[in-house]
C-alpha cells in the first residue's frame, strides 16, 4: 500500500499537531510527514483538502453480540459497521452467551477480529469482572489479560455487591486495567423502562430514577478512594449529578475517568413520548438538564471519552410493547456525525478534543500504545470530512440490526475513509 | 367539526373543540339509551374486535354494548382464549385479525404506548381501552360527561382524584381531559403513590384528605390494589382506609354535597366506605350508564370518518 494523503489538517493530540500536511504512507508505516510533499506516481493521491486526517478512533464500548447472539450482530457486521462509521477499533462487551469470563471466549473473540473486515478494526474484548457476570466469583483476569482482554465489565448488569466490587478494583489494579461500571443500584430500577420525571409521569410508564445511577457511583467513588492503585471507568454516564461527582471525585485526582454515548448528549426522554422503541436504551435518556450537564462535562474534561453503547437488536425483538422491549440501539455510523453536529458545529467541543474523545483519552484509559502521527510510527488513521451533510439512512447501515432513533436525521460531518494494518477503506 | 385523528388514543393533546365534539355526541346517544328499542345503523356492516390483554368485565361489556347498539358486528378476545399464551407477540396477532378485514380495533393492554403501537402495525382505527397506566381515554370522557351533566359545565369545577396516581390511567386522561375543558384539578394520596413532577401538569398535590375536602366539588375515587403494598409502597389496607378512604363522616364535615365517583371495581371500605358508594351524591351508576354513551359517540365519530 502507498498512499500520498495530500493537503489534510492533521489533528494529533498525542504530539500536540493541528496543522495542514502531507502523510506519505509506505507498507502501513508513516514514510514522510510535512508540506506540500511530492511522491512518486506509485502513490495513490488521496485529495483531503478541507478534511482531517485523526489517530484512528477507537469505540470502547461496543455490543458484538457474538458468541451467542449472531442474529442481532457478527464480529464481521460489527466490525464493518466499525470501519464505516470512522472507527479503527473497537472494545467489545462481555454480555455474550457464553460470556467473555474465559480465556478461550476472549481468544475466539480476537481471533475472530482479525479474520473478518481483512482484519482492518481492531476488536480488544473487555472482559467479564465476575464469572458469568453474575456478580459472585472474580472471573480469572490474569488469564483474560494473557488472552487480549483491555479492561473488565459486568456491563448490562451492575456489579452491584459492594464487597465484590473492591474485590474486582483490587484485583484488577494488577494489571493497571480499569473496572468498568455500568452504574446502576438495582433495587431501584426494577421494571422501570424510561428515565423517571415528568415525562414518566405523563406517559404513566415506570420509571429508572437519576438517583439509581448516582448512588451506584457514589458508592465507587468511595471504594476507588478506599482500594490504592484501582482504577475505575464509568460507561454511558447519563446524569447531571453523576457528572458532578465525577468532576469532584477528578479534582481530588482519584483514578476516575468516564464515558458519554451520543444519544445521551442528543436526545432527552421527550423522545419516548412517541412510544417508540428506538428510545429505550439502559441508562435511560434523561432531561434537557442532564444533556446540558453533559455538554459541560465535555467541555471541561470531565468526560473523557465518547463511546456509543452500540447494542443492536432485530426488528422483532424491538417491535413489540414499550415495556416488553429490550433496551439499547445501534450507534457505530452516526457517531461520528451526532458528535459533530451536536458539539462541534454548537461550540460545545473543537475538532481538537473530539479527537482526544474518540482516540487519545480512551486508548489511554486502556492502555493501548498511542497513535502518534510521525515518521516511523503505523499509520493508523480515521479521516473526515467536518462539514458534509447527510442524512441517516438506516437501510444502508452494515450492521445486522436497524434499531436507531437517528433514521432520516441531517447530521453534519462524518468519517470518509479508515487506515489500519496497511489497509485502507474508503467511504 | 371532525376529530383529528382516526384514532383514540389518549386525551392528552386534544382540544376542547374535540373534547365537546365527543360530549355533545354522547347526549344524543345517550338518550337512546332510553328509548325501548335501543339499536341505532350507523356501524352497519363495520366489523369492531375488542382485544383485551389484561382481564376487565366492565370496560370490555361497555364497548361489547356500544357496539352493538350502533349495529357493529363483534368480535372480542381475550387473552386466556388467545394466541398471545403460545408466545405471539402483539403485532402479529394485530395483524392477523387485521388480515380477516376489520374496521376498528379497541385494545385494553398493561403495557403504556400498547394502543400507540398497534395504530402504527393495522390500518384500523384503534381505540385504547387502557394501556398500562398511561391513559384510559373513554373512562376519562364518561367521566367529564358525567360531571358536566351534574353540574352543567365542567369550567372552574373542582375536582380531586383520589389515591394511586402513579399507576392509573384513569387518572391521567382525567387530568388531561378535565385540565383542557378548565376544570380545576387536585391529586391526594400518598406521597409513595404520586408521581414524581405531576404538579407540571397543572394540577395541585394535596397528602390529608382533610385539606382537600374544603375545596372540592367533586372526588374521583381510584381503586386501591393490594399488590402495591407488597411493592413497598404502602403499609396497609387498613391504615390506607384510616388515612386516604373517603368516608360519610370525614366529607360530612365539608357541609356542602360533594359528588362521589369511582371508575369501579370499588373495594367497598377500603378506598371508599359502602354509605358513601351508594349514598345520594354518588354518581357511579350513572358513570357505568354514561359510559355506554360515550363509546357509542367515539365509536361513531371515528367510524363515520372511513
Amino acid at each position: 500500500m502507498k498512499l500520498h494523503l495530500k493537503g489534510g489538517r492533521i489533528i494529533d493530540p498525542v504530539s500536540g499537531k493541528d496543522e495542514m500536511m502531507d502523510v506519505l504512507v509506505l507498507d502501513g508505516r508513516i514514510e514522510k510527514l510535512g508540506t506540500s510533499l511530492t511522491a512518486d506516481p506509485s502513490f495513490t493521491v488521496l485529495d483531503l483538502k478541507n478534511k482531517i486526517v485523526a489517530p484512528g478512533f477507537i469505540d470502547m464500548h461496543v455490543h458484538l453480540r457474538e458468541p451467542g447472539y449472531e442474529h442481532k450482530e457478527t464480529i464481521e457486521s460489527g466490525c464493518a459497521a466499525a470501519a464505516a462509521g470512522g472507527f479503527t477499533a473497537v472494545c467489545c462487551m462481555p454480555n455474550t452467551n457464553p460470556a467473555i469470563d474465559e480465556e478461550s471466549v476472549a481468544r475466539y473473540v480476537r481471533e475472530k477480529g482479525r479474520q473478518v473486515c481483512d482484519g482492518i478494526v481492531d476488536v480488544y474484548p473487555i472482559a467479564a469482572a465476575t464469572k458469568g457476570r453474575q456478580g459472585e466469583e472474580l472471573a480469572p483476569m490474569a488469564e483474560l489479560v494473557e488472552a487480549g482482554a483491555v479492561g473488565f465489565s459486568d456491563d448490562g448488569s451492575p456489579i452491584a455487591s459492594a464487597e465484590m466490587m473492591r474485590r474486582a478494583l483490587e484485583y484488577a489494579s494488577m494489571f493497571h486495567l480499569p473496572i468498568i461500571q455500568h452504574a446502576e443500584e438495582p433495587t431501584m430500577t426494577k421494571g422501570g423502562c424510561m428515565n423517571e420525571g415528568f415525562t414518566s409521569t405523563r406517559l404513566g410508564m415506570p420509571g429508572i430514577p437519576a438517583v439509581a445511577e448516582e448512588l451506584m457511583i457514589a458508592r465507587d467513588l468511595l471504594l476507588l478512594r478506599y482500594v490504592r492503585h484501582a482504577r475505575y471507568h464509568v460507561a454511558h454516564i447519563s446524569t447531571r449529578g453523576s457528572v458532578e461527582m465525577v468532576r469532584t471525585a477528578k479534582r481530588e485526582d482519584l483514578p476516575v475517568t468516564c464515558e458519554v454515548t451520543p444519544h445521551h448528549f442528543t436526545l432527552t426522554d421527550e423522545a419516548v413520548s412517541s412510544f417508540d422503541t428506538n428510545t429505550k436504551m439502559n441508562p435511560p435518556l434523561r432531561t434537557r438538564e442532564d444533556v446540558d450537564a453533559i455538554k459541560e462535562g465535555l467541555r471541561d474534561a470531565t468526560i473523557d471519552v465518547i463511546a456509543t453503547d452500540h447494542a443492536p437488536h432485530t426488528i422483532d425483538e424491538k417491535e413489540v410493547e414499550y415495556t416488553q422491549a429490550p433496551f439499547g440501539i445501534i450507534g457505530l455510523e452516526t457517531a461520528i456525525g451526532l458528535s459533530i453536529t451536536e458539539l462541534v458545529q454548537t461550540n460545545v467541543l473543537m475538532l481538537y478534543q473530539l479527537v482526544e474523545k474518540f482516540s487519545t483519552n480512551p486508548r489511554k484509559i486502556l492502555s493501548l500504545p498511542a497513535i502518534k502521527i510521525a515518521e516511523g510510527e503505523r499509520a493508523n488513521f480515521t479521516l473526515i470530512d467536518p462539514e458534509v451533510r447527510w442524512q441517516v439512512d438506516v437501510a444502508r447501515s452494515r450492521s445486522k440490526s436497524r434499531n436507531t432513533p437517528f433514521h432520516g436525521r441531517q447530521l453534519r460531518g462524518k468519517a470518509i475513509g479508515i487506515i489500519n494494518k496497511g489497509k485502507y477503506v474508503l467511504f | 367539526m371532525k376529530l383529528q385523528s382516526r384514532h383514540l388514543l389518549g386525551l392528552e393533546g386534544m382540544s376542547k373543540e374535540e373534547l365537546t365534539l365527543i360530549l355533545d355526541t354522547a347526549v344524543s346517544f345517550r338518550e337512546i339509551l332510553d328509548r325501548p328499542i335501543k339499536k341505532v345503523p350507523p356501524l352497519q356492516g363495520k366489523t369492531v374486535v375488542n382485544l383485551f390483554f389484561e382481564s376487565s368485565t366492565r370496560t370490555r361489556i361497555s364497548f361489547e354494548l356500544a357496539e352493538r347498539r350502533l349495529s357493529a358486528d363483534v368480535v372480542s378476545f381475550a387473552t386466556a382464549a388467545s394466541s398471545v399464551s403460545k408466545g405471539e407477540t402483539l403485532k402479529d396477532t394485530a395483524r392477523n385479525i387485521e388480515a380477516m378485514k376489520i374496521d376498528m380495533v379497541v385494545i385494553r393492554h398493561s403495557a403504556p404506548g400498547a394502543a400507540h403501537f398497534l395504530s402504527r402495525v393495522v390500518d384500523a382505527n384503534v381505540i385504547n381501552a387502557g394501556d398500562g397506566g398511561h391513559e384510559h381515554p373513554t373512562q376519562g370522557l364518561l367521566d367529564m360527561f358525567t360531571l358536566r351533566e351534574k353540574f352543567g359545565s365542567l369550567e372552574g369545577l373542582r375536582v380531586c382524584l383520589v389515591g394511586d396516581i402513579s399507576h392509573s390511567r384513569v387518572a391521567r386522561s382525567n387530568i388531561y381531559g378535565l385540565r383542557t375543558m378548565g376544570a380545576e384539578v387536585s391529586v391526594c394520596g400518598p406521597k409513595t403513590l404520586i408521581p414524581r413532577d405531576i404538579e407540571r401538569l397543572g394540577v395541585r398535590v394535596y397528602h390529608r384528605l382533610e385539606d382537600i375536602i374544603p375545596h372540592v366539588d367533586a372526588f374521583n375515587v381510584l381503586r386501591i390494589q393490594l399488590e402495591r403494598q407488597k411493592s413497598g409502597l404502602f403499609p396497609s389496607l387498613r391504615e390506607y382506609h384510616r388515612f386516604f378512604g373517603l368516608t360519610k363522616e370525614r366529607i360530612d364535615r365539608a357541609g356542602r354535597p360533594i359528588t362521589i365517583m369511582h371508575p369501579g371495581p370499588i373495594n367497598r371500605d377500603v378506598e371508599l366506605s359502602a354509605d358513601l358508594a351508594d349514598g345520594e351524591h354518588s354518581v357511579i351508576l350513572q358513570q357505568v350508564t354514561n359510559g355506554v354513551a360515550i363509546r357509542m359517540a367515539v365509536l361513531y365519530l371515528l367510524g363515520a370518518s372511513n
